[in-house]
């Protein structure tokens, strides 16, 4: 290590770009143990059978997992996908917006419209009717 | 972009556009109702597209900075693909009203896994092609499950579903190492990298994964396995449509990749696209022997009729892609007509899928025995039919491209196959009495069958000029 006179003044340089990750993660691990503590010393606590128990979605944390569940579940969850996907197109979509010009926009728009056919059939097909 | 872009891709657009009014429309009116409506009216615009672009579309059109491409090779498949989804929706509309599956999504998710075919034949990059190849295979996808209480059906789909996600996976890291290596997507960047003397490891290695995951898409051995189950366990109408218009596109896709983005390589990939080939080959006629579910059987049979068109591809030249496409083209309009039949099989309201239901065929209906024994023979390669034009064809550009060992052992797999298609013959003509089908048959069908049993015997006079079309579209894609 002391042969190369570099090395000794390069690698602390690389660290102390890192210096403000270090900082975040202390601050990140301690105030996380501080609220963990502080929940187990002056948190107010009456346990019963049902706040102990697992919370698993409506479903028993512990039973067989190939078993039936409704449908729509999926929907609601593919629903979801697509509009988060959309979010995930519009977001750098209007960060560019000066850039993109107008062929940037009418293609989100034409994108946004093939998106709202999809909704409006999904809707119109029931599938957001949870009676 | 310009006009003149949106010019170049309008077949497309306006395809995409009417299956997403057709949507809104049928949902917000009839639903069902409008089911047959619909199958009629799909089939309508896409063989309108079909002759449009057939009669209209000309010279070498690149839109989008060359991302898709328009030149009589995809036109030539685009064709092809419009009519044969055509044909096989209007025969699946009375089978599919008589067991309660007549939806109106059916139609118009057939007409966007088309708008993805069309997408994938004429993708010039790497982007556009994984898109086509996503928008046909999640419409696919679902189409396979339509029987959706039928728990083969539902089987069916989940497993081209998984198997197919698995093989864009390996697609993508293809695509990926490609982009890697050669620093773009374009197909027209790509072939610059690839034929500068030599290939770097890298982008021999995205391009052998890229192989692999196209050959799933066509369902070429070692990569079938998903092909028997998902033929059986699919609604016949879906089988039928499996096993024409999107095993034509994705060997047009398959053409296309290996000779716009690696045209300059061929020794490099014309040894894997052999091997494919003989594999195809070689366990489609062995492995069909066993079966007695005709859609099975008719898998495996689709299994060793890739194998072959892999053969022409594997000559790497125009005249092998020539071969190919005249091969893909006799293919499909062999499988229009037997699946004509197929969904026509039935005994007291139930389809028959068992091969047994032929037994004596040619007694009680003689007409469907001889459309049927002509059609069989095409596909077993007996000559003078037209079948044997379509693997005289892949034979001699792999002769041709000194692939002779593989020629040898294609007429090898081709006398074994012929067993099968021979035994089914046998079936209908000595086999034994009783439990055999009924005769009626929707008359839509019935025109599908005659009509390609009669293009079978007619077309040996001169293939119906598809020779020069298709030299044109092969000279298109190589040069």
């Amino acid at each position: 290590m002391g042969k190369c006179p570099m090395k000794g003044a390069y690698v602390p340089e690389l660290l102390r770009e890192y210096l403000p990750i270090i900082i975040f993660l202390a601050i990140a691990v301690g105030l996380g143990l501080v609220l963990i503590l502080a929940a187990i010393v002056i948190a107010v606590r009456h346990p019963d059978p049902e706040k102990v128990s697992a919370y698993e979605c409506g479903f028993n944390a512990f039973d067989d997992a190939r078993m039936k569940f409704d449908v729509r579940f999926y929907l609601v969850a593919i629903l979801f996908i697509i509009f988060d996907l959309e979010i995930a197109f519009l977001f750098p979509w209007a960060v560019a917006f000066k850039d993109v010009g107008l062929v940037g926009f009418w293609s989100m728009i034409v994108f946004l419209g093939v998106l709202t056919i999809g909704f409006a059939y999904e809707w119109k097909k029931g599938a957001l009717e949870w009676a | 972009m310009t006009s003149a872009d949106f010019y170049i891709v309008l077949p497309e657009v306006l395809l995409a556009v009417f299956a997403m009014l057709a949507l809104v429309v049928a949902v917000y009116t009839g639903k069902d109702k409008t089911a047959p409506l619909m199958f009629w009216l799909t089939a309508a615009v896409m063989a309108a597209l079909a002759v449009w672009i057939g009669l209209n579309g000309e010279g070498d059109n690149a839109a989008f900075g060359g991302m898709f491409n328009d030149d009589s090779f995809s036109r030539f498949s685009k064709v092809i693909i419009l009519l044969s989804g055509a044909a096989i929706l209007l025969m699946s509309a009375p089978y599919m009203a008589k067991r309660d599956l007549l939806k109106f999504e059916y139609p118009l998710l057939i007409a966007l896994a088309t708008v993805g075919m069309m997408v994938m034949v004429s993708a010039g990059d790497l982007m556009t092609l994984y898109m086509g190849l996503e928008l046909q295979s999640l419409a696919l996808y679902v189409v396979a499950s339509l029987r959706r209480d039928s728990v083969k059906s539902t089987e069916a789909g989940l497993k081209y579903f998984v198997l197919g996600a698995l093989s864009s996976g390996m697609l993508l890291y293809g695509a990926s190492l490609v982009y890697g290596f050669a620093g773009t997507t374009l197909f027209g960047g790509i072939i610059q990298t690839a034929s500068e003397g030599h290939v770097s490891l890298g982008l021999l290695f995205g391009l052998v994964f890229l192989i692999s995951g196209l050959a799933f898409k066509v369902s070429a051995v070692p990569f079938h396995m998903w092909t028997p189950d998902v033929y059986e366990g699919a609604p016949t109408p879906v089988t039928a449509f499996f096993a024409t218009a999107p095993k034509v596109a994705a060997m047009a896709m398959f053409a296309r990749v290996l000779f716009d983005a690696f045209g300059g390589v061929t020794g490099d990939w014309g040894q894997v696209v052999a091997i494919l080939s003989i594999l195809s080959m070689a366990l489609g006629a062995i492995a069909a022997i066993g079966q007695t579910n005709i859609k099975r059987l008719m898998a495996y049979s689709s299994i060793a009729h890739m194998g072959f068109a892999l053969m022409g591809l594997a000559a790497g030249n125009a005249g092998g892609v020539q071969a190919m496409l005249i091969y893909l083209a006799i293919y499909v309009t062999m499988n229009i007509g037997t699946f004509a039949f197929i969904l026509s099989m039935e005994r007291d309201g139930r389809p028959v899928t068992d091969i047994s239901g032929l037994n004596m065929l040619s007694k009680s209906e003689p007409l469907k025995a001889l459309a049927m024994l002509v059609l069989l023979f095409s596909l077993a390669g007996v000559p003078p039919l037209v079948g044997f034009f379509g693997k005289f064809y892949v034979l001699k550009a792999a002769v041709d491209a000194n692939l002779v060992w593989l020629a040898v052992g294609g007429v090898i797999a081709s006398v074994i196959g012929a067993f099968y298609y021979l035994r089914l013959v046998f079936f209908m003509y000595f086999g034994k009495e009783g439990d055999g089908i009924d005769g009626a048959m929707a008359p839509v069908a019935w025109v599908f069958l005659m009509g390609s049993a009669a293009i079978m015997v007619v077309g040996v006079v001169n293939l119906f000029g598809i020779e020069a079309l298709a030299a044109t579209a092969a000279n298109a894609l190589v040069n």
